[in-house]
């Protein structure tokens, strides 16, 4: 069913701490790592060793300039999974009730057998927390390690998403945030937790921790900000495209 | 957003489709004998087949769509794929009727029409119910799909038909359907992420620090999302295809039914001007996509 529970019994979810992420992606890799060999289907990569390398991940490290108005600009690395949302609107959109959030714990799943590759659920998400699987052709997504943290077989300590195990700077946190006193809702509380984009209407459950204020070192003067080197030159398309391509500019 | 070619092509061909089912339904005048009630219908039934099929080959799995009626309660894709089947069956229906008795039977006409306004509708709804790109996200956007799907409708039935339809009916139709599609587009305009209050300041949580720039990808190369939702480049060509638009949608189709309707031409000469709407809807529902900004391009320091 791809309406959503009214509410949930828990919400497990993250809490991602900008202030001590290093930007190492260990989180990534990990996640890789397991969501390839873990219950569901591996997550597929395309050309993983030659130029033009592409493939599904659930979890993705950004990396961003801060430039105050008023201080030398400062680097923040941004990981960025599946929210869990409370008012999923990937979950709505789903025509076959394969995308769902469960109503015990709140984490937002897609089977993939019922999947067909629509992709609208990833169209609806505004974090870019979908991602379609090359070679399943199935929407993959963050499982927040179902398969970990209810596992029987696993020791206590690993039962918790690869993501928070590996993170080697503490900067992600698992737990229910219902429940007042858990470790997640007190650094919520504590630390100012924020939503992304909460004009979307989403309610995600994941919270990040914003930076901690900067001490103020002597300002030196801007080196000048680099070219924009690193953007990848526009795509070309070829064949028919290609072809329509050359044509429309000769039209204008 | 990327403009799939096989989601252009059925949101037109369909849309010509149901907008010809829609007319046909009221009993729009095509003339007598089984032979004209056949191959109109056809055309309708073929063109709305043909979109949907298409919209298959967009599917990760096509052999799984039929899950996709399952859904009706929450999706507008669900309720789309419902809405075109039960359409089609009363159609085909309809169509029988007509075929072997001459007559056409009024009340399961209204059905008819009535499912095929409702499929157009949901359709477009499918794209208007997005948050994510504030440009789609309006009443205009079912608006636009709709009055396309009758003024195209139109042409075809016209054109099929044995000329017993005015043609500054057609006008009008053409008309009011890119005046629907102006005011989507000026409302587009004023509609960016921005806009709707979104910026890579409100992506990050970080605008209370300042202003926020993305310093590096966190993969070298694409992926799925930005080719599929951060694509820019089928923008470069944006004003020639909205110029080609209007004038193979609206343009032409205008001249050659006032061509028609001046000279008494016969009515075969209007499928000039359906064809010709339809490569114009080709165009204008490629820059619906390629223009329309999605919300994850704001993590990607695009938009």
């Amino acid at each position: 069913m791809t309406s959503l529970p009214a509410a949930t019994q828990k919400r497990l979810g993250l809490v991602i701490d900008l202030d001590t992420c290093v930007g190492c992606h260990a989180c990534a890799v990990n996640c890789k790592e397991w969501n390839t060999g873990a219950l569901a289907s591996p997550l597929a990569d395309v050309d993983a060793y030659g130029a033009d390398a592409s493939g599904a991940w659930l979890n993705r490290i950004h990396t961003f300039e801060v430039t105050p108005a008023d201080a030398p600009a400062q680097i923040v690395h941004f990981p960025k999974s599946c929210l869990h949302c409370d008012d999923a609107p990937c979950v709505t959109v789903c025509p076959t009730g394969a995308s769902h959030k469960r109503a015990e714990d709140g984490i937002v799943l897609v089977t993939e057998d019922l999947c067909i590759g629509c992709g609208l659920c990833a169209w609806a998400c505004p974090y870019g927390a979908r991602e379609m699987d090359p070679v399943e052709n199935v929407m993959k997504k963050c499982t927040l390690c179902v398969d970990r943290i209810y596992s029987d077989t696993l020791p206590e300590v690993d039962r918790i998403p690869a993501c928070v195990r590996t993170c080697p700077s503490s900067a992600r946190h698992f737990g229910d945030f219902n429940d007042p006193d858990s470790n997640v809702s007190r650094l919520v509380t504590e630390r100012g937790g924020i939503d992304l984009m909460p004009e979307m209407g989403t309610n995600p459950v994941n919270k990040y921790l914003p930076p901690r204020p900067k001490t103020n070192s002597v300002s030196r003067t801007d080196p000048g900000r680099p070219a924009a080197a690193c953007q990848p030159a526009a795509p070309r398309a070829d064949g028919f495209l290609g072809w329509l391509d050359a044509a429309l500019d000769k039209l204008g | 957003m990327h403009p799939a070619v096989s989601v252009i092509f059925f949101t037109v061909a369909s849309g010509a489709g149901f907008g010809l089912i829609f007319l046909l339904g009221l009993g729009f005048p095509v003339g007598d004998g089984a032979l004209r009630a056949f191959i109109v219908s056809l055309a309708g039934g073929g063109l709305a087949v043909a979109g949907l099929l298409a919209s298959t080959f967009h599917l990760g799995h096509p052999e799984r769509a039929w899950r996709a009626l399952s859904q009706w309660r929450s999706s507008w894709l669900s309720r789309e794929g419902i809405a075109a089947i039960v359409t089609l069956c009363l159609f085909g229906l309809y169509a029988l009727v007509w075929m072997w008795s001459g007559a056409r039977p009024v009340l399961l006409g209204v059905l008819v029409a009535l499912g095929a306004a409702t499929t157009v509708f949901t359709t477009a709804m499918i794209y208007a119910q997005l948050r994510t790109v504030p440009q789609w996200k309006t009443r205009l956007t079912p608006a636009v799909y709709m009055s396309f799907a009758l003024a195209s409708g139109w042409l075809l039935a016209s054109a099929l038909g044995n000329h017993a339809s005015p043609e500054p009916w057609g006008i009008a139709l053409v008309a009011l359907a890119w005046a629907v599609k102006w005011a989507w587009w000026v409302r587009g305009g004023r509609a960016r992420l921005s806009d709707a209050g979104s910026t890579p300041e409100t992506a990050t949580g970080l605008g209370f620090i300042g202003k926020v720039r993305l310093l590096e990808r966190p993969h070298s190369g694409e992926n799925y999302l930005t080719r599929d939702m951060v694509h820019v480049i089928g923008r470069k060509h944006a004003r020639t295809l909205r110029v080609l638009a209007l004038l193979l949608g609206a343009g032409v189709p205008v001249a050659i039914l006032t061509i028609t309707a001046l000279t008494g031409a016969p009515a075969p000469v209007n499928l000039l001007a359906a064809l010709s709407m339809l490569l114009g809807l080709l165009a204008e529902r490629w820059l619906f996509f390629a223009e329309a900004q999605h919300a994850v391009s704001l993590y990607y320091g695009k938009r």
